[in-house]
């Protein structure tokens, strides 16, 4: 487990949301909307094509988190900003920054990128060091 | 046209929801997730937990649940179609495991019209059969020249 101090880098998570991947997801959330799954539907709605469902990818965010923290426990708080649309069968970048420690603590700040592009942005954790 | 803001403040009722092994499974696999605690039951109650725990982000699931009839609600008046998730925030507290009963309640906390489009933000108050509260959620919405 990483030493989370103010200024350190958590560990980068990189992960390839397959071509079927929507589909896994709405089954398991419940999420249907068919911008994730129909392929012509996105399009007709004037999407490049299927879409990542945002809570898929604040769900990477969120792991980011819990594997550099120690477990599911540690995550107290994320909140995130979602910024254009995430696609299949492109690597999602998390990164992830302690700005402050109090309390103990761990304030980070967190993104998600696709192709250099922030997906996630202005994300903000809150991370327990007990 | 002009947003309708006569839901502000208005509570749903609560939506209860089962946590169930498999579900928290089938969730933490395509979410990614490779710890056990959440894939294997014997490995959770070794960790001290009654059965398989799960990922903080699964309230996407048991709150997500409870968001359906707003969306539905006239009053509300949202066009699903316009319809973009831009921001969310949770608030975790105690771990939920399989076999919680969560309940869920959410309230319209605001509608505003900015830019010619209508936000909307969302909050639920999730409970788990203790008495607990197990997660608060913001959940921020635009619906495009609403």
């Amino acid at each position: 487990m990483p030493e989370l101090r103010a200024g350190a880098e958590l560990p980068e998570l990189r992960v390839t949301p397959d071509r079927y991947l929507t589909v896994r997801y709405a089954g398991a959330s419940g999420d249907f909307n068919p911008i994730h799954i129909d392929e012509e539907f996105a399009r007709s709605v004037g999407l490049p094509g299927r879409i990542l469902h945002g809570l898929w990818t604040m769900a990477q965010v969120a792991r980011a988190q819990t594997e550099a923290g120690g477990g599911p426990h540690a995550l107290r708080r994320l909140s995130v900003h979602f910024r254009g649309m995430g696609v299949l069968e492109e690597e999602v970048v998390v990164t992830s920054t302690v700005t402050a420690v109090r309390d103990g603590v761990a304030v980070v700040e967190t993104e998600a990128r696709q192709a250099g592009a922030a997906i996630v942005r202005r994300g903000e954790a809150e991370l327990s060091l007990g | 046209m002009a947003v309708d803001t006569r839901a502000v403040g208005k509570r749903y009722p609560a939506a209860l929801y089962a946590v169930g092994r498999e579900k928290i499974k089938e969730y933490a696999l395509v979410t990614g997730e490779t710890d056990p605690l959440h894939l294997d039951h014997e490995a959770a109650r070794r960790a001290g937990y009654r059965d398989v725990v799960a990922p903080p982000m699964f309230a996407a699931v048991y709150g997500g649940a409870a968001m359906a009839p707003v969306f539905l609600d006239p009053e509300v008046g949202i066009d699903f179609s316009l319809l973009v998730h831009t921001a969310q925030e949770f608030r975790w507290g105690p771990l939920v495991v399989a076999g919680d009963e969560i309940e869920t309640i959410v309230s319209v906390a605001s509608i505003e019209e900015r830019a010619g489009n209508g936000f909307y933000v969302l909050e639920s108050v999730s409970t788990n059969q203790d008495g607990d509260t197990v997660c608060v959620g913001t959940w921020t919405n635009v619906v495009r020249g609403a």
